[in-house]
């Protein structure tokens, strides 16, 4: 649409100016003053007393909001949003034996949960078999240990693959969780276009902030791009990469960091697709993000709403989509981890539904609300239980998913979305002129802009700026009740027993010519600078282990050491 | 040794008491967990109130911080976990630096530590458990605390 | 405790880690210990020693110091000698203290016993070289390990310091960096005896090595030294051309054993610690001095007297008072 108009003509501006100028000289007359010298968000922008039509006269609405489910999104990607379905409600969980993750998998569908997510272990995670000497103690602690298609198979025993999505949080290793996702639906009968969820598979933000990383920034690029070309080809339903930053964000970065660098990934990920020769209408609307929300809401809301729009922005202008659905910013959230505290923990109910506030008005797709005693241990079903009826009493009691985007045309909301945006291209364009993300992790800035502001962070609650409840201020005597939480324990020993001898009978049971060949083939086809996914694919279904395949691709790809920036 | 003359530098021991070693920390990541927020946060604090900070990153094996501890001379090990898995590792770092006569060496750990294994750690011969939402300022009064101890 | 030096240094010899880190943490800080023990130590190491290659490794933060030595201590590693790394990082003025973060990328030849790698901190007043530096290196060099690497802070001073007591000296560049005009215009290049090229990998890396093997032959024909510093390509973390370059460190080793230059550079860093160590001790002597003058630095404050006139006759006074002493 060509029209250029702002909400509000010029006439009424300069007579509201002046109104304003009286009224605050009238404030300082009554003799107002503020508890706090400044008032700023947790990004360092400065807010300010009220805001009025004045802060937002510039604002063409057609031009910069629009009406949901039109360019440039800013208000939702959708026409009628949770009027039409609400979000989806997937909570992250995994742990121990893939028999333990089963069961926890049944219990969250029998009490409605609507999406599966995976979690899995550290020695999963960096693509290393339980009984490697570095697994020692990690098996089965912070997630499901899935080193052999095996595994995958019980995790989804009795669970219908053709009817559940499934996300999976996992990065270098993701062509092989993958592989033993889709041989696993396969063999239940579910044919490929039933095949939905998604693979995390951000290779950079590794680099950037959660940190487990496997191979250098360049390989590690290729291979996340190699999946998405692969879904692309045989997975209709799949969403290949969660351009995530949630990691960031968790790593301390604000929220305008964490908007600029996750889109600043996304860039680069469109651009090695387009080196391949793809359309960007023809890749685009698969790929899908992820990001935290914080307690600070309303900033948390105009981060989603600038994100929408400055995606799309970057799609249309940039890289030349014409498709809506290209242009599309979908995304999922997860309320921040950080912002909960271990002491007083059921404080964090409070504090998660406030995330999930924000989430929920700033139009996420999908939730994971944490569990109150995540600051501790892995949460209980109890907790989890509780997590997932946050969601439930929002979505269901609040009223706030009967109407889309309602904070829109909140001069506040407004304002705070477009210094959001401002704020966050200045770190795209810097990143730009370095020559793109890799240069730029190769080069440490966005490691060093995260350390920077979570040491700053950590200051302002040191220093009191920052009040959190229970922690800094309002410290009373701890009740008996909120000492000693009940908390999940993980038998690692136990695990670790059971998967490595799990792991031990695969390598014994298989067929040996086929799967030495297939990590021969492997090899090869890597070496030559290929697609690695169909060959993943045939050793993961020739019953080569995690462990064995990732070690193939090590010895080609080499492996990272990260600079450190303090 | 008298380096030079008292009546323009002052005593001899307070001319020597320069050349003292500054303390030193080996602060690591231990295990298979990246989330190295906390530990670069307290490093740098650290490194503010005058501690030589050897950072030794992500992923390490109880075998690398000792010896890293024993080559660099440290007076403190901190160890920063997030990944659950502190009960099987930390007592492995403490065995070893029985192992190697180092006992002297203290061992703080800071991270997801429910109260529990807290005082478990603190029994088997850690010195000090941070757990999350300690405040950075007790951190640092704690580890200069047991440099003291450890110098007496 | 009562330290028996004889003990001390015997145990460390039979390669100790805690008797060699303890005799490091003397060397590097004096006042650690008793007197009579220090000099004890100090002088049977002294003795011992000589017989180390010592290697400087210079340049830009970021070019990868860390990694390059790593490469190189995996090479020498296999022919079974013995390494010692000391790793220079910056002090911060304001509280003494230092972030070490350079063992980081060396941390998987922790576990071996004869790589022995030591974190130290610029801890000086001045900007050169510290005392501790210097001296780290007479202990690893006394202690019989065949090979000494020094990594700079890859700033100021202390860069330019580190070829007073270095054996051979390496220079690392990244390309694109502006590191050419960068070490024409520190002087780098008058004394470095190799320069390496690291991140070959990357396409800029062409261009830049040809300006390198420019400019080189031009020093070359200046004739400024026998040894013909030499130019490398290497990608550090891929581990490609290190084979090349730890040929050509052989190469000027003998070379230096050759031409009997091998013992007088540490004749050379012997004398030059003693400097660093007057240096020190002349500057703090002179800054209590000061302290005493306060009324004539008045008057200069006051522009009665002109700064040099003023400060020259400051030191008069000071020398005068050393006379007084005695």
């Amino acid at each position: 649409m060509d029209y250029s108009f702002k909400v509000f003509n010029r006439e009424f501006i300069e007579i509201l100016s002046s109104i304003i100028e009286a009224w605050e000289k009238e404030k300082i007359e009554e003799g107002y003053r503020d508890r706090k010298k400044s008032f700023e968000t947790e990004s360092g922008i400065p807010i300010k007393n009220v805001y009025t039509p004045l802060d937002i006269s510039d604002q063409d609405y057609i031009q910069q909001l629009g009406m949901p489910g039109q360019y440039p999104f800013t208000r939702g990607i959708h026409y009628n949003m949770y009027r039409g379905r609400v979000w989806t409600m997937r909570e992250f969980s995994g742990f121990g034996t893939p028999e333990d993750t089963n069961r926890r998998f049944k219990y969250l569908i029998e009490h409605g949960e609507t999406g599966l997510s995976i979690a899995f272990d550290f020695p999963t995670l960096l693509g290393i078999d339980p009984d490697d000497p570095r697994a020692y103690g990690e098996v089965g602690v912070v997630g499901v240990s899935v080193p052999t298609l095996n595994d995958m198979e019980v995790i989804f025993n009795g669970i219908n693959m053709g009817e559940v999505t499934t996300n999976m949080t996992i990065n270098p290793p993701a062509p092989v969780m993958l592989s033993f996702y889709v041989a696993t639906a396969r063999s239940q009968g579910v044919p490929d276009e039933k095949i939905g969820g998604t693979t995390q598979n951000d290779q950079l933000k590794e680099f950037i902030a959660q940190k487990s990383w496997v191979f250098p920034p360049q390989p590690a690029l290729k291979i996340g791009v190699d999946l998405i070309e692969w879904s692309i080809k045989n997975l209709p339903k799949w969403n290949p990469i969660s351009i995530s930053g949630y990691h960031i964000y968790e790593a301390g970065a604000t929220a305008v960091e964490e908007l600029a660098l996750t889109l600043a990934d996304g860039i680069e990920y469109v651009r090695e697709m387009i080196r391949r020769g793809y359309k960007v209408d023809d890749f685009a609307h698969r790929l899908s993000f992820f990001f935290a929300s914080g307690v600070q809401v309303f900033e948390h809301v105009a981060k989603f709403r600038a994100a929408r729009r400055m995606w799309a922005k970057i799609m249309k202008e940039w890289f030349g989509a014409t498709k809506k659905r290209s242009m599309w910013l979908r995304f999922h959230t997860q309320t921040s981890g950080v912002e909960l505290t271990a002491l007083e923990p059921y404080n964090n109910i409070i504090r998660v539904t406030l995330q999930a506030l924000a989430a929920v008005l700033g139009g996420t797709q999908s939730l994971h609300t944490n569990a109150f005693d995540e600051a501790l241990a892995l949460p209980t079903e109890f907790s989890a239980k509780i997590a997932l009826r946050t969601q439930q009493i929002l979505a269901y009691e609040s009223g706030i998913a009967d109407t889309v985007d309602p904070l829109g045309g909140s001069y506040y909301i407004e304002w705070l979305t477009d210094r959001i945006e401002e704020e966050a291209w200045k770190i795209i364009y810097k990143i730009e002129e370095m020559g793109g993300m890799i240069n730029a992790i190769e080069k440490g800035y966005p490691q060093s802009l995260i350390t920077e502001s979570a040491y700053r962070k950590q200051k302002s609650i040191e220093e009191m700026r920052k009040i959190v409840v229970g922690v800094n201020a309002f410290k009373g005597e701890i009740l008996e009740e909120e000492k000693r939480i009940p908390l999940l324990k993980i038998d690692e020993e136990k695990v670790r027993e059971q998967q490595i001898q799990r792991v031990r009978r695969v390598r014994s049971e298989r067929d040996p010519a086929k799967w030495r060949s297939s990590l021969l083939e492997l090899e090869r086809a890597a070496m030559r600078g290929e697609n690695i996914m169909p060959y993943v694919y045939n050793a993961a279904i020739s019953r080569a282990t995690l462990g064995e395949i990732m070690g193939t691709l090590r010895e080609i790809y080499g492996e990272w050491s990260e600079p450190i920036y303090l | 040794m008298i380096l030079y003359s008292e009546e323009l530098i002052g005593s001899e021991e307070s001319s020597l008491r320069e050349y003292r070693k500054i303390p030193k920390i080996i602060v690591a990541k231990l295990g298979l967990d990246g989330h190295d927020r906390g530990a670069k946060v307290v490093a740098r604090a650290l490194r503010d109130a005058g501690f030589e900070v050897v950072y030794t990153g992500i992923r390490q094996t109880p075998e690398m911080i000792v010896n890293t501890a024993l080559q660099e001379d440290a007076d403190v090990i901190g160890i920063s976990m997030l990944s659950g898995s502190h009960m099987t590792l930390v007592p492995m770092v403490l065995k070893l630096l029985k192992d190697n006569g180092a006992e002297d060496i203290k061992v703080v750990v800071g991270g997801t530590i429910p109260p529990d294994d807290a005082e478990k750690l603190k029994e088997m011969g850690v010195a000090e458990v941070f757990p999350p939402d300690t405040p950075l300022s007790y951190i640092v009064k704690r580890i200069k605390e047991l440099v003291e101890e450890r110098r007496k | 405790m009562r330290i028996d030096a004889e003990e001390l240094f015997e145990r460390a010899l039979k390669g100790d880690i805690r008797s060699i880190s303890r005799i490091l943490t003397i060397a590097e800080f004096p006042g650690e210990i008793d007197p009579e023990i220090y000099r004890g130590i100090v002088k049977r190491v002294i003795k011992n020693g000589g017989r180390a290659h010592v290697i400087g490794v210079t340049g830009s933060p970021g070019v990868g110091k860390s990694t390059l030595i790593s490469k190189l201590i995996s090479m020498y590693r296999s022919r079974g000698e013995r390494i010692g790394v000391i790793t220079i990082d910056p002090t911060s003025p304001f509280s003494r203290g230092s972030f070490m973060g350079n063992r980081i990328r060396m941390q998987h030849h922790s576990q071996d016993p004869n790589v022995f790698i030591r974190s130290t901190a610029t801890r000086g007043v001045s900007g050169g070289l510290s005392i501790s530096t210097v001296m780290l290196v007479e202990v690893f060099d006394g202690l019989g390990f065949d090979r000494i690497f020094i990594e700079s802070v890859g700033v100021g001073q202390i860069d330019v310091d580190i070829h007073n007591i270095a054996h051979t000296l390496i220079n690392v560049l990244i390309p694109g960096a502006g590191d050419d005009i960068q070490l024409l215009k520190a002087g780098l290049m008058e004394i470095g005896d190799f320069y390496v090229l690291n991140k070959a990998d990357k396409p800029e890396s062409e261009q830049m090595f040809k300006t390198l093997r420019e400019i080189l032959e031009i020093l070359q024909n200046q004739g400024l030294s026998d040894w013909k510093p030499k130019a490398y390509k290497v990608s550090a973390v891929l581990g490609t051309g290190i084979e090349d370059l730890v040929k050509g460190l052989d190469e000027h080793r003998e070379y230096l054993m050759k031409t009997g230059s091998f013992g007088n550079i540490v004749s050379r860093r012997r004398k030059y610690s003693a400097k660093i160590i007057l240096r020190h001790l002349l500057e703090k002597t002179l800054e209590n001095y000061i302290d005493r003058e306060k009324e004539y630095l008045d008057r200069i404050a006051l522009g009665e007297i002109d700064p040099f006139t003023g400060s020259v006759e400051i030191f008069r006074r000071f020398v005068r008072e050393i006379h007084r002493i005695r």
